[in-house]
């Protein structure tokens, strides 16, 4: 009879039909189980791999950047990526953008009661693969189940550290009177792959999330010995949001050039059939630069010939303006503000 | 999208610019009601005015759904989710429009009302078939393109029985409004007017003919896009120097004389006119707006739930009222931009972005600082 009897035995968890259920947050076997199967399976590396509470990582040299951000995106799956690889791409960009050499990231995950494990297992292999490609292992990590109702299948925080690159300072509140602003792409592909999936709008072509992770661009701008005052990623509120921001903090003005920004087609599609503005559409894979205006030629040529940024252009100028206004010089040559945005456009987009 | 980019060239734009300053010679100005806010929010989004000369005025009209809804009504739709734990259902820009008591649909919602934000008259509809022990109102605002999905709507329900399902009817008229503008004070000193765009694709031209004909207005009903506002500009500014008073159409390429019948029908079957109606700004308009016939009863909300319309003065300090009679401008309000931003709206006008304070805000203030 013995021979029946495997002690150490638990059947691998059912991902092709199996479901979320309280147990897996509850810190039994079941999470263990979970955790092993599924997250380090996927997230395989050294530092995980020591299976304590936290993380023991190496010593670095020079000042460390950490960045944290909440993604609650509906749907889960959308044309060019899902909450996965937005998570960890969402990090990666926000250290990066600070001048930063982005090296780990950590995980936390709230799971929905009946969440299918399929599902899941498909959001963590894409995180695993946007860190791989990326080259930022995800170090550590947290699950928690909430009930059936009070989530929404699942919502993914990532933390970021990195590294603060040698001579490198940027902020906010560098930009001056002058100096040139640069455009890595078009607008608004994030917001309106979102949207345009969750309104069911069909449109003549797809539109695609911009998802990617920005760190070697910007290292590539950063090695390019150009004088960077300004970097940043325009995501939720899109272009306009992250231009007012910048304008705020360092008391500046700004005039933008319409003809300069571009927008993919079936994105200005989208836009003008729901009555939205690409300006405060979010993107995911974007980034903007502002640089002393001698050296904005030689950054457009560094950005043009890296692949994330073959469409970059120069967008505008920074201004002397004690409102603080971002002004646009529209297309047909009339002069307007683009504003803060008002009110709640676009929910849940990233 | 190559279409629209033929609307918007900054060659073209320029070349009517230059037509309308050496042809604009006139003296005493020209004064030029655009009567549709979506063509309020063209303006200020291409800084039409940058390509103007300085005597040709564009006044802003009443054409903005949102901005001519009356308190009473939105209290009416707040007092059905309220009172009677209705689901609302309405357009989008509808939720922020200021009501009595520093309320509005956004604050009733964030207070426990169950007030939903939807795209289309169908979305109503299937929330309706998706509760069928709610009782679901649609609170139908808008002009004469967005009464057919009404119309539509409402004999869908009828067609499917859907029995939890009512409108509380707000569609008004655009002609109306024009007639009301025309006869008070601010009419005489118009010049001619921009006529709408969409609205005309449902109406067609020939509901304006009266406004040339009777009042010596000329109209020039135009597209959306800014080279189409230039376009009827131009054409008004010919108008009033030969000193004639027509309906001309700018918008060959969706406005007809006759408009869209079929549409046309849809609306006739479903509403027939109220004997009057309050709008913000203009007061009782006599005709100006729509109920919905005898044999469509049922669903009416207002007389499913027995509410009746009480008119709530606006906020003592808001021009609103002035602004879409043409009479004054949102710079000339003293709250315009401190109190009432479109953050925290004051007053309609300040609400959507086709609302007159609300462009002026969003769009063109740099022009005061200057
Ligand atoms: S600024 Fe506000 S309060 Fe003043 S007229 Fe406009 S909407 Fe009314």
């Amino acid at each position: 009879m013995t021979g029946l009897v495997k002690p150490n035995y638990s059947r691998p968890l059912d991902i092709k039909h199996g479901r979320v259920d309280m147990s897996h947050g509850s810190g039994g076997r079941a999470m263990a189980q979970l955790i092993t199967e599924l997250f380090a399976a996927a997230f395989d590396n050294e530092y995980l791999s020591q299976g304590n509470d936290g993380a023991l990582l190496p010593q670095e040299t020079g000042r460390l950047v950490m960045a944290t951000d909440s993604h609650v995106v509906s749907p889960l799956f959308f044309a060019g990526g899902d909450i996965g690889c937005l998570s960890v791409h969402g990090t990666i960009n926000d250290v990066a953008v600070m001048g930063a050499q982005p090296l780990y990231l950590s995980a936390s995950f709230i799971l929905e009661e009946g969440f299918l494990l399929s599902d899941l297992k498909r959001i963590v292999e894409s995180m695993a693969q946007a860190s791989r490609e990326s080259g930022v292992p995800i170090v550590t990590g947290d699950t928690k189940v909430v009930e059936r109702g009070k989530g929404d299948g699942v919502f993914i925080t990532t933390t970021g550290i990195g590294v603060m690159r040698n001579g490198v300072k940027l902020s906010g509140d560098l930009a001056q009177p002058g100096d040139k602003i640069l455009l890595s792409g078009t607008i608004g592909d994030h917001g309106m792959a979102i949207l345009s999936q969750r309104e069911g709008l069909a449109f003549s072509a797809p539109i695609v999330s911009d998802t990617v992770a920005l760190h070697r661009l910007v290292a590539t701008m950063l090695d390019s010995g150009v004088e960077l005052r300004v970097l940043r990623d325009p995501t939720r509120g899109g272009l306009a949001t992250t231009l007012n921001e910048i304008a705020k903090q360092s008391g500046v003005g700004m005039m933008l050039y319409e003809s300069a920004i571009a927008v993919n087609q079936p994105v200005e599609a989208a836009c003008e059939f729901l009555g939205l503005d690409p300006l405060y559409v979010a993107n995911e894979g974007k980034l903007i630069a502002i640089c002393a205006p001698q050296d904005a030629q030689r950054l457009l040529a560094v950005m043009r010939a890296h692949p994330l940024a073959e469409a970059a252009s120069i967008i505008g100028e920074v201004q002397e303006d004690a409102h603080g206004f971002v002004q646009l010089t529209t297309r047909i040559g009339g002069r307007r503000v683009i504003d803060w945005l008002t009110g709640e456009q676009l929910p849940r987009i990233c | 999208m190559k279409y629209i980019d033929e609307f918007r060239n900054g060659k073209l734009a320029k070349n009517i610019s230059a037509n309308i300053a050496r042809e604009a010679t006139s003296l005493s100005g020209y004064k030029l009601m655009e009567f549709c806010g979506g063509h309020t929010h063209a303006i200020s989004r291409y800084g039409l005015v940058d390509l103007l000369p300085d005597h040709v005025h564009l006044i802003h009209g009443p054409g903005c759904p949102v901005c001519v809804l009356p308190i009473g009504r939105v209290d009416q739709s707040i007092f059905l989710a309220r009172e009677h734990g209705v689901i609302l259902c309405t357009y989008a820009d509808t939720l922020r429009v200021p009501a009595s008591d520093n309320s509005s649909l956004m604050r009733a919602r964030a207070n426990g009302a169950d007030v939903r934000m939807i795209y289309s008259t169908q979305d109503a509809l299937k929330i309706a078939r998706e509760y069928p022990d709610r009782e679901v109102v649609f609170l139908a605002i808008g002009f004469e393109t967005t009464t057919p999905p009404t119309a539509w709507a409402v004999r869908q329900a009828a067609f499917e029985g859907l029995k939890n399902f009512s409108i509380l009817c707000d569609h008004v008229l655009t002609p109306a409004a024009m007639h009301a503008i025309l006869a008070g004070e601010s009419g005489t000193a118009l010049d001619g007017f921009v006529g709408p765009a969409h609205v005309s694709t449902i109406i067609g031209s020939k509901p304006y003919e009266p406004f040339a004909d009777n009042y010596g207005k000329p109209v020039v009903i135009a597209g959306f896009e800014p080279l189409d506002v230039m376009q009827a500009i131009l054409m008004l500014v010919r108008q009033i120097n030969d000193g004639r008073a027509m309906v001309e159409n700018e918008f060959t390429r969706a406005v007809t004389r006759e408009g869209n019948l079929k549409a046309k029908a849809l609306v006739d079957e479903v509403f027939h006119l109220r004997d009057t109606f309050e709008w913000r700004g203009l007061g009782s308009v006599p005709n100006s707006a729509l109920k919905l016939r005898p044999r469509f009863s049922a669903f009416d909300a207002e007389l499913k739930f027995g509410v009746d319309y009480v008119a709530v003065p606006d906020n003592r300090a808001c021009e609103c009222a002035a602004i879409l009679r043409g009479q004054k401008r949102p710079q000339e309000c003293k709250i315009f931009g401190t109190v009432c931003t479109p953050d925290n709206p004051v007053g309609s006008c300040m609400v959507s972005s086709e609302g007159s304070c609300a462009a002026h805000y969003s769009y063109g203030r740099f022009r005061e600082s200057a």
